[in-house]
C-alpha cells in the first residue's frame, strides 16, 4: 500500500504539527469520553432532570465523536483496512447521531430556556408569598395583641385599672416612649392630663379643648399623626434630638343612653378623651398602618370597657342606696312601733293619775262654793271652778286621744249665750294678760246673734286656747279679738282651698280673729303648728308650759264643728293672727234678758267728750302748754296747767284723773316718779302720760320704767287726744 | 249766729282731711263775702303749700269755737313773743366774745322747736332741726347763720299770719263765718 497518504514515521517538519494533532485528538477523545460520564454522574445525582434520553443521545453523540477522534489516533500511522472501516463506521454513526442531536436540540433548547423563565417566575412568586406571609403574620400578631389587650382591659371593671392597663399594654406592644390619656374636664372646655405611662403622678396639665389639632383628631375615628410640638404631645422634656412620631386617637366616652338595641353608638356621643402615643425619639421608627389600626381598635375597646364600668358603678351605687334605705325604713318602722307602744302605756297609766286630782279640785271647789263667802272670794272660787272644769275637759280629751283620732267623739250641742261665752273667756284671760301688761280687747260685731246652738264648752275651750296662745307668745302689746258672722266671700281661705262652707238658714258661720303683737310665726314652722306635741325650737326654749296639744285639739274641735282654723303671720316678731270659723246653729231662744247695749257700745266706741275729767298738764314751753290745754278744754276736760315740777307736785292730788308730763323737761321723769310715790294707792292714783317729741324705744322704755301709763307723741291732734283719753279710761293703760 | 266751721278741700300733699265738711249756706247776693272767702281760702292754701304752716295749725283752728273765739290768735301771739325772747337770748349767747355757752343755745333751740311744732310753724321747726345740729357741733358761724334765718322766718311768718287774720276779720265784719 504505497498509495496510502500516510505520514512517514520520520519526522519531517510537518511532523511537529502531526504530533500536536495527535496529542489534541487524544485529549479531545479523553474529554469526549469524560463529559458523558460527568453528565451521567450528575444526572444520576440530581434525579430531577426531565430529558434523560436527550442525555443519552447527547452521550452517544459525544461518545461517538470521541470514538472518532480516538480512532483518528490510529490513522496517523499506517493502519490497516479494518481500522479504516472502523473509522468510517464510526464517522458515519457520529454523523447520524450528531444530525439527530442537532435536530433534537432545536426542539429541546426552547424548552430548556422556558424552564429557566419559569424558574425565575417561581422565584418571584416565592418572594411575593414570603412577603404576604410576613404581612399575615404581623396581622395575626396584631390581632393577638388586640385580643390580649382587650382581655386585659375587660378583665376589670374598675375605670382606673382599665385605663392604666391600656396604656401599659399599648406601651409594651408598640414599644412606645410615652403614652398619655387626656380626659375632658367637667366643664367640657378643657382636656386634663389624666394618665401617663412613664410619669407616676401626672401634674394637672390642662389644654383647651378647641385647639385645631384636637378638633382634627376628634373629627375622625382614625388615629391621626400629630406634630410632636403640639401641646398635647409636649409632656416631658425631649429625650433625644429628634422626637419620635406622635399619633393621637379619640376615645369616645359613652353614656348609658348611647346603647340602643338596634343601632350601634356611632356618632351619638359628644364627649371624647384623647389618647396620645409617642414613638421613641431618635429611633427613626415610623408608624405603620397596622400599628395605627391596632391603636384605633384599642381605643374603641377602651370606650366600651369604660361604659361597662360606668354602668356597673351606677347599678352598684343604686343597689347600695336601696339597701341603706331599706335599713333606715326598717329602723323607722321599729321606732314608730316602739313610740306607739310607749304612748299607749303612758296614756293608760296617766289616765287615772291625772283624773283623780282634777276631780278632787272640782269637787272641793264646788263644796267651797256652797259655804259662806265674801263676794270677792266667791268670784275667785267661781273662776277656779270654771278653769278646773275646762281643764278637766282638756284632760278627758287628751286621755281619750284615740277617740278623737277615730272621730268617735261627739259634740254636746245645746243653746248658749254666745256673747257671754266670749266675755267669760276674756275675763279668764285678763288676769294673765294684765300681769304681762298686755291689753286685751274684744269686738263683737253688731250682727252677731246673741244665742247660738253648739258645743259651748268646746267652743270656749278652743277660744281660750287660741287667746291663751296669743297671750303666751306676746311679750308686750295687745291682743284683739274680733267675732262676726262670716259672709260668703270671706268664707274662703287661700290656705284651705277645699274648705267650702255653705251657710244655710239654720246655721251661720262664726268667724273669730285673734290678733296679737307677739313673736309671730316663722313660715317654716307653719306645717307643724297643728301637729300634736310638736313645738318649734324657738318656742320650746322660751320656757313655755304647754304640751303642744292645744292647737291640735282646737283643730279637731273646729273640724268637728264643720269649720276651719288657721294662722297668719308676716314672720318672726311681726305678730300673728289666728282665725277660725265654726258652724253654729241659729236659735230663737230669748230666755235671758239682753244686756243693755250701752256696755257693748262703750267697749267699741271711744267717748267723744270727757266731761268732768280732771287733767293736769306739765310743760315748760308756754306755747305747747297753751295748745295742749286748748285741746283738752275742747274735749271738755277740766284742765290745770303747771310749768315746773315743784308746782306739779304741789298741786297734784288724787282728784286728778290724768297727768300729762312733758318728759323732755329735765325733771320730767323724776316728777312722774314723785307723783307715783306721793299717791301710792293704785286705784286713786292719777294716770301719768308722757308727752314727748321723741318716739324712740329708749324714751318708751324709760317711761315704762318709771311706771307711766302711756306715751303720746307731740304734737297731738284732737282725734289722737280723744283716742288717748278713751283708751286711758277704759284700760288704764295705753296701747 | 253760731260760727260754722268748714274746711276748703285740701289741694296740697301734706294735709289730710280728717274732719267732716260742713258747707255753710250763704245768701246768693253776698258776692263780696264769697270773694273774700275765696281769697282767704287761696291764701291759706298757699301758706300750706309753701310750707309755712302745717297740719298742726289746722288742728289749732279746729279748737277755736264759741268758748274760745280768739284761740288761734292768742296762741300765735304767745308764740311770737316766745320766739322773740328766745332769739334775743340766743343772739346774746352767740355774740359772746369768749366761750359761747352752747348749752344755753341748745336749750333755747329746743324750746323754739317745741313751740313751733305746737303751733304748726313748719319752716321754723325745720330750721330748728338744722340749728340743733350746728349747736351739737359747736359751730358758732353756723349757729349765727341759722339764727339769722330763724329771725327772718319769724318775721315773715308774722307778716303772713297778720294778713291771714286781717282777711278773717274782713269776713267776720262782712257778717260771714270764718272758713277754716
Amino acid at each position: 500500500m504505497e498509495s496510502c497518504n500516510c505520514i512517514e514515521p520520520q519526522l519531517p517538519p510537518d511532523e511537529l504539527l502531526s504530533k500536536y494533532q495527535y496529542i489534541s485528538d487524544f485529549f479531545i477523545a479523553l474529554a469526549y469520553f469524560s463529559i458523558p460520564l460527568e453528565l451521567i454522574y450528575f444526572v444520576k445525582k440530581s434525579a430531577v432532570f426531565p430529558y434523560r434520553w436527550v442525555l443519552v443521545q447527547f452521550g452517544a453523540f459525544i461518545v461517538l465523536c470521541g470514538a472518532t477522534h480516538l480512532i483518528n489516533l490510529w490513522t496517523f500511522t499506517i493502519h490497516s483496512r479494518t481500522v479504516a472501516i472502523v473509522m468510517t463506521t464510526a464517522k458515519i454513526l457520529t454523523a447520524v447521531v450528531s444530525c439527530a442531536t442537532a435536530l433534537m436540540l432545536v426542539h429541546i433548547i426552547p424548552d430548556l430556556l422556558s424552564v429557566k423563565t419559569r424558574e425565575l417566575f417561581l422565584k418571584n412568586k416565592a418572594a411575593e408569598l414570603d412577603r404576604e406571609m410576613g404581612l399575615i403574620r404581623t396581622q395575626e400578631e396584631t390581632g393577638r395583641h388586640v385580643r390580649m389587650l382587650t382581655h386585659e382591659i375587660r378583665s376589670t371593671l374598675d375605670r382606673h385599672t382599665i385605663l392604666k392597663t391600656t396604656l401599659v399594654e399599648l406601651g409594651r406592644t408598640l414599644s412606645l416612649e410615652e403614652c398619655a390619656l387626656w380626659m375632658p374636664t367637667r366643664t367640657g372646655l378643657e382636656l386634663q392630663l389624666a394618665y401617663t405611662l412613664r410619669q407616676q403622678n401626672p401634674v394637672g396639665y390642662t389644654v383647651p379643648i378647641h385647639l385645631p389639632v384636637i378638633n382634627q383628631v376628634f373629627s375622625s375615628n382614625r388615629a391621626v399623626k400629630i406634630s410632636p410640638n403640639s401641646p398635647v404631645a409636649r409632656l416631658r422634656p425631649l429625650a433625644g434630638k429628634y422626637p419620635g412620631e406622635v399619633v393621637a386617637v379619640r376615645v369616645p366616652l359613652l353614656h348609658l343612653s348611647n346603647f340602643q338595641i338596634n343601632d350601634w353608638p356611632e356618632l351619638s356621643t359628644k364627649r371624647y378623651a384623647l389618647m396620645v402615643l409617642m414613638l421613641p425619639s431618635d429611633s427613626a421608627r415610623q408608624w405603620h398602618t397596622y400599628e395605627l389600626e391596632l391603636v384605633e381598635v384599642v381605643a374603641d375597646q377602651v370606650a366600651v370597657a369604660l361604659s361597662h364600668a360606668a354602668i356597673l358603678e351606677e347599678s352598684m351605687r343604686a343597689r347600695d342606696l336601696l339597701m341603706e334605705q331599706n335599713v333606715a325604713l326598717d329602723l323607722a318602722r321599729r321606732e314608730a312601733e316602739t313610740a306607739i307602744r310607749a304612748r299607749n302605756d303612758f296614756l293608760a297609766v296617766m289616765n287615772h293619775e291625772m283624773r283623780t286630782p282634777m276631780h278632787a279640785i272640782i269637787a272641793l271647789s264646788s263644796l267651797l262654793q256652797e259655804t259662806e263667802l265674801t263676794p270677792e272670794q266667791r268670784l275667785m272660787v267661781e273662776t277656779i271652778l270654771k278653769s278646773s272644769n275646762l281643764l278637766a275637759t282638756l284632760i278627758n280629751d287628751v286621755l281619750d286621744l284615740s277617740r278623737l283620732e277615730d272621730g268617735s267623739l261627739q259634740l254636746d250641742l245645746g243653746s248658749f249665750n254666745l256673747h257671754s261665752a266670749f266675755r267669760e273667756v276674756i275675763n279668764l284671760i285678763r288676769p294673765i294678760a294684765s300681769v304681762k301688761k298686755l291689753v286685751v280687747t274684744l269686738h263683737l260685731a253688731p250682727d252677731l246673734p246673741e244665742y247660738a246652738t253648739g258645743d259651748e264648752k268646746r267652743l270656749m275651750q278652743t277660744l281660750l286656747n287660741v287667746v291663751g296662745n296669743a297671750v303666751k307668745f306676746s311679750k308686750e302689746g295687745s291682743i284683739s279679738i274680733t267675732a262676726f258672722v262670716a259672709k260668703a266671700e270671706s268664707l274662703r281661705d287661700p290656705r284651705a282651698p277645699d274648705f267650702f262652707p255653705v251657710p244655710s238658714d239654720n246655721h251661720f258661720f262664726l268667724r273669730v280673729q285673734v290678733k296679737d303683737t307677739g313673736s309671730g310665726i316663722n313660715p317654716q314652722d307653719y306645717p307643724k303648728l297643728f301637729t300634736k306635741f310638736a313645738q318649734s325650737q324657738s318656742l320650746a326654749t322660751k320656757n313655755s308650759a304647754g304640751s303642744g296639744l292645744g292647737l291640735a285639739i282646737c283643730k279637731r274641735f273646729v273640724n268637728l264643728m264643720d269649720g276651719h282654723i288657721w294662722l297668719e303671720s308676716e314672720g318672726l316678731g311681726k305678730g300673728c293672727t289666728a282665725i277660725f270659723m265654726v258652724k253654729l246653729g241659729v236659735t230663737e231662744c230669748c230666755t235671758e234678758s239682753k244686756l243693755p247695749p250701752a256696755t257693748n257700745a262703750s267697749m267699741n266706741h271711744a267717748q267723744t267728750a270727757f266731761p268732768g275729767l280732771k287733767v293736769m298738764v306739765m310743760d315748760d314751753n308756754g306755747v305747747s302748754r297753751m295748745v295742749t290745754k286748748g285741746l283738752l278744754v275742747h274735749l271738755g276736760c277740766d284742765v290745770t296747767t303747771v310749768s315746773s315740777g315743784d308746782e306739779c307736785l304741789r298741786l297734784i292730788s288724787q282728784d286728778h284723773h290724768v297727768v300729762f308730763i312733758d318728759v323732755c323737761m329735765y325733771d320730767g321723769y323724776e316728777v312722774a316718779l314723785r307723783v307715783h310715790e306721793k299717791l301710792t294707792k293704785r286705784h286713786e292714783r292719777p294716770l301719768t302720760v308722757a308727752l314727748t317729741a321723741n318716739s324712740d324705744k329708749a324714751t318708751k322704755d324709760h317711761c315704762r320704767r318709771v311706771g307711766m301709763n302711756g306715751v303720746v307723741l307731740k304734737p297731738v291732734s284732737v282725734d289722737k287726744m280723744r283716742t288717748v283719753l278713751s283708751d286711758l279710761l277704759e284700760h288704764r293703760n295705753l296701747v | 249766729m253760731p260760727l260754722h266751721h268748714y274746711r276748703p278741700p285740701p289741694n296740697h300733699g301734706g294735709i289730710t282731711s280728717t274732719q267732716q265738711q260742713q258747707v255753710t249756706h250763704q245768701p246768693p247776693a253776698m258776692d263780696v263775702l264769697s270773694q273774700s272767702r275765696r281769697q282767704l281760702a287761696d291764701y291759706t292754701n298757699s301758706l300750706h303749700r309753701d310750707g309755712f304752716l302745717d297740719d298742726q295749725f289746722s288742728q289749732l283752728q279746729q279748737l277755736q269755737d264759741e268758748s274760745s273765739p280768739d284761740f288761734v290768735m292768742e296762741v300765735v301771739s304767745l308764740f311770737f313773743e316766745d320766739c322773740q325772747k328766745l332769739v334775743t337770748n340766743m343772739a346774746r349767747a352767740l355774740s359772746e366774745l369768749q366761750a359761747v355757752d352752747f348749752k344755753q343755745v341748745d336749750s333755747s333751740v329746743h324750746q323754739l322747736k317745741g313751740s313751733s311744732s305746737s303751733v304748726g310753724a313748719a319752716r321754723i321747726k325745720n330750721l330748728c332741726v338744722a340749728f340743733k345740729t350746728c349747736c351739737d357741733s359747736q359751730n358758732r358761724d353756723g349757729c349765727m347763720r341759722c339764727l339769722q334765718e330763724v329771725n327772718r322766718e319769724c318775721v315773715l311768718l308774722k307778716n303772713k299770719l297778720q294778713t291771714l287774720f286781717r282777711l278773717e276779720q274782713q269776713i267776720i265784719s262782712a257778717g260771714g263765718s270764718i272758713p277754716m
